[in-house]
């Protein structure tokens, strides 16, 4: 059976969701138009700028190249559910105290992808770091206050387990 | 929404998928990494998108015997993290890092990345190093073709309308295997500018069965076997004089800088390739 418009269930941030999207719609549409979650931002639209980073079944992706009718059944997690859990709080701390937002348009996207290098564990290098955080563009800070923010919370993180 | 409208089925087989794939402009949805982008742009709007994430036993990655064999919705990170990738297929291993970010690579599949066959793509230079063959399942059955018969031109591959890739087969590396890999790109992750994929088996001092693949320099990844010969011959500034490459001129670089560039690359390589694996 293929059709245009079809029905989903998912889990987002915990709650169920069930709703009738066009299969054309992309997730990150979904997540804002459909559920009003306008944490996910919405960038390049091509992959490219990693504004709408979110979380599919553990594992982050790019909510703009992936259909919203892709993820029946799925359970996702946006900057919402990251934040209301606490899971990011120490980040978001990092984040303010380093300076490594400004305008805060990638920022949802950024802690997504930095806090999905750190729940592996131990303290990557910088290097690591930038090479983990090439896929999320920013244009006011530079990066390096960025890099900071996510290398103090490796550090923290690692004093404390 | 970018898109313009489709319609949308879920394939639960391979035989499946290839039977919606005789309806009028469908096309098969495995990790959209480059797909949804292109649908986004509306650079293509097929009537009917067949998502065949849920066909279950195509993301396998298995040695068998000197083969190994990779299924076709494996996901770039899957085969990142793989083992049996690392001890044997080592070109395959170095080149993953380099495929776009760690988000794309989530949900990228080496299968999808093959029927792409971008031309600045790591994984189609890789398989033709390897001299590795592809699995096509289609109407008929299924078929085999060689790394050098697949890929055709831009984005044209031996894919015929109702075909599907089902596996990719690489030779598994052996002791005496060497594999290089280098790419050059404005930011990591993005596709290359010119990229380098190589493979060698070390003969005494010397290398034999050289291989290189580059990409990002034509319509599709290309072999320099002249210079395939001067490197096995064990002179490296005759194999960079050997490149006959002629890239084209692109919105990153001009063909002069592309060859060059070929060049600097081939130099990198010719050490990886030289120092044990």
């Amino acid at each position: 059976m293929s059709e245009r418009v079809l029905d989903i269930s998912l889990t987002v941030n915990g709650e169920p969701v069930s709703e009738r999207v066009e299969a054309r719609k992309s997730l990150v549409d979904f997540l804002r138009e459909d559920l009003g979650l306008t944490g996910s931002h919405v960038g390049c639209e091509h992959g490219v700028c990693g504004a709408c980073t979110v979380r599919v079944n553990g594992t982050i992706v790019r909510a703009c190249l992936m259909l919203a009718v892709q993820c029946d059944g799925a359970t996702v997690e946006t900057i919402e559910g990251l934040s209301d859990s606490g899971e990011l709080a120490d980040l978001q701390a990092a984040f303010e105290r380093r300076n490594a937002l400004q305008c805060g348009y990638c920022t949802p996207g950024m802690l997504a992808a930095a806090q999905d290098l750190l729940k592996r564990g131990g303290v990557p290098s910088r290097e690591e770091i930038r090479e983990h955080m090439s896929g999320n563009y920013c244009r006011c800070t530079g990066y390096h206050a960025i890099v900071d923010a996510i290398e103090s919370v490796a550090q923290q993180r690692a004093r404390k387990s | 929404m970018k898109p313009a409208p489709f319609a949308y089925a879920r394939a639960r087989t391979v035989d499946e998928a290839i039977a919606l794939l005789g309806e009028k402009d469908a096309k098969l949805l495995a990790g959209g990494q480059s797909l949804i982008a292109s649908l986004n742009m509306r650079l293509s709007a097929p009537a009917l998108l067949i998502d065949i994430n849920g066909i279950g036993g195509l993301d396998g990655i298995a040695k068998k015997g000197d083969t190994v064999e990779i299924g076709a919705l494996t996901r770039h990170a899957g085969a990142e993290r793989s083992d049996v990738i690392g001890q044997h297929a080592p070109l395959i291993a170095r080149a993953m890092p380099h495929v776009g970010h760690v988000a794309i690579r989530n949900r990228g599949t080496l299968g999808g990345s093959i029927a792409f066959a971008d031309p600045a793509a790591e994984l189609p230079a890789c398989l033709l190093s390897l001299g590795g063959e592809v699995e096509v399942s289609g109407p008929k059955g299924r078929r085999r073709v060689k790394a050098d018969d697949f890929f055709k031109g831009l984005f044209e591959t031996a894919l015929g309308p109702q075909d599907m890739v089902t596996a990719i087969r690489v030779p598994a590396a052996g002791r005496d295997t060497r594999a290089g890999f280098a790419e050059l790109a404005r930011r990591h992750g993005d596709y290359a500018i010119v990229g380098l994929a190589a493979s060698a088996k070390a003969d005494g001092k010397n290398l034999k069965d050289v291989r290189l693949a580059f990409f990002g320099v034509g319509a599709t990844p290309v072999r320099a076997k002249k210079s395939e010969a001067a490197l096995a011959g064990g002179d490296v500034e005759a194999a960079v004089a050997a490149l006959d490459l002629d890239p084209p001129d692109d919105v990153q670089a001009t063909g002069a800088v592309k060859k060059h560039l070929a060049g600097v690359l081939l130099r990198r390589v010719a050490t990886q390739l030289i120092e044990a694996r």
